[in-house]
């Protein structure tokens, strides 16, 4: 269990690295590779969180999660394709 | 400890350590596709292995069928997802890094000013 709260707080510094790039990047493009990553970091999260709490049916949210980034980050690179520079 | 605890643990270790380098070229790299290029790579084949970590440690089938699922349409989606957003990047004219030697592509409208 030790090396499971190790892990969650590597992926919590791995969500402050995505939200600086989201603050800070420097083109939108950046940002949408940074929810991309975001969405990672939650889905790999949720399911370490299933195995320390000892929930297992939290896992479908690692199946949900799967779907959301995927979609996520196709509506907004569509977003970016279409808006005008 | 059992094996399946020394599996788990490796597994789940391995896929945190490709997150966290996956965060770290987010973070050095220099232009956008660099960029989309590690966090598609590194973060795919991390979130994949802390899965299966996962998937050893709790091996029921309900588990079984959720998180192979969801391993599926991960390695499906990420190359997917991925190329929609360098296509993005290229055609919004984010600008290339110092280091590019030549660009295939005709221009696009964005860049053409």
């Amino acid at each position: 269990m030790i090396v499971i709260d190790v892990l969650l707080v590597i992926l919590t510094a791995v969500l402050a690295v995505v939200i600086w790039r989201l603050l800070t990047g420097p083109t939108d493009a950046d940002r949408v590779v940074a929810v991309d990553l975001a969405f990672v970091v939650f889905v790999a999260g949720t399911a370490l969180l299933a195995v320390r709490l000892r929930a297992p049916s939290a896992l479908i949210l690692v199946l949900a999660a799967t779907l959301v980034g995927f979609l996520a980050t196709v509506a907004l690179a569509h977003l970016l394709e279409r808006r005008s520079p | 400890m059992t094996v399946q605890e020394i599996a788990d643990d490796t597994l789940a270790v391995t896929g945190t350590v490709l997150i966290a380098i996956a965060a770290l070229g987010l973070l050095r790299l220099p232009d956008a596709y660099n960029r989309a290029n590690a966090v598609s790579k590194a973060a795919a084949l991390g979130v994949v292995c802390v899965l299966l970590g996962v998937l050893i440690l709790i091996l029921t089938p309900a588990t079984a069928a959720i998180l192979g699922l969801a391993i599926i349409l991960q390695l499906l989606t990420t190359p997917f997802g991925a190329y929609a957003a360098a296509r993005a990047a290229y055609r919004s004219g984010a600008p290339f890094s110092a280091g590019t030697r030549r660009e295939d592509l005709p221009p696009p409208a964005a860049r053409q000013e």
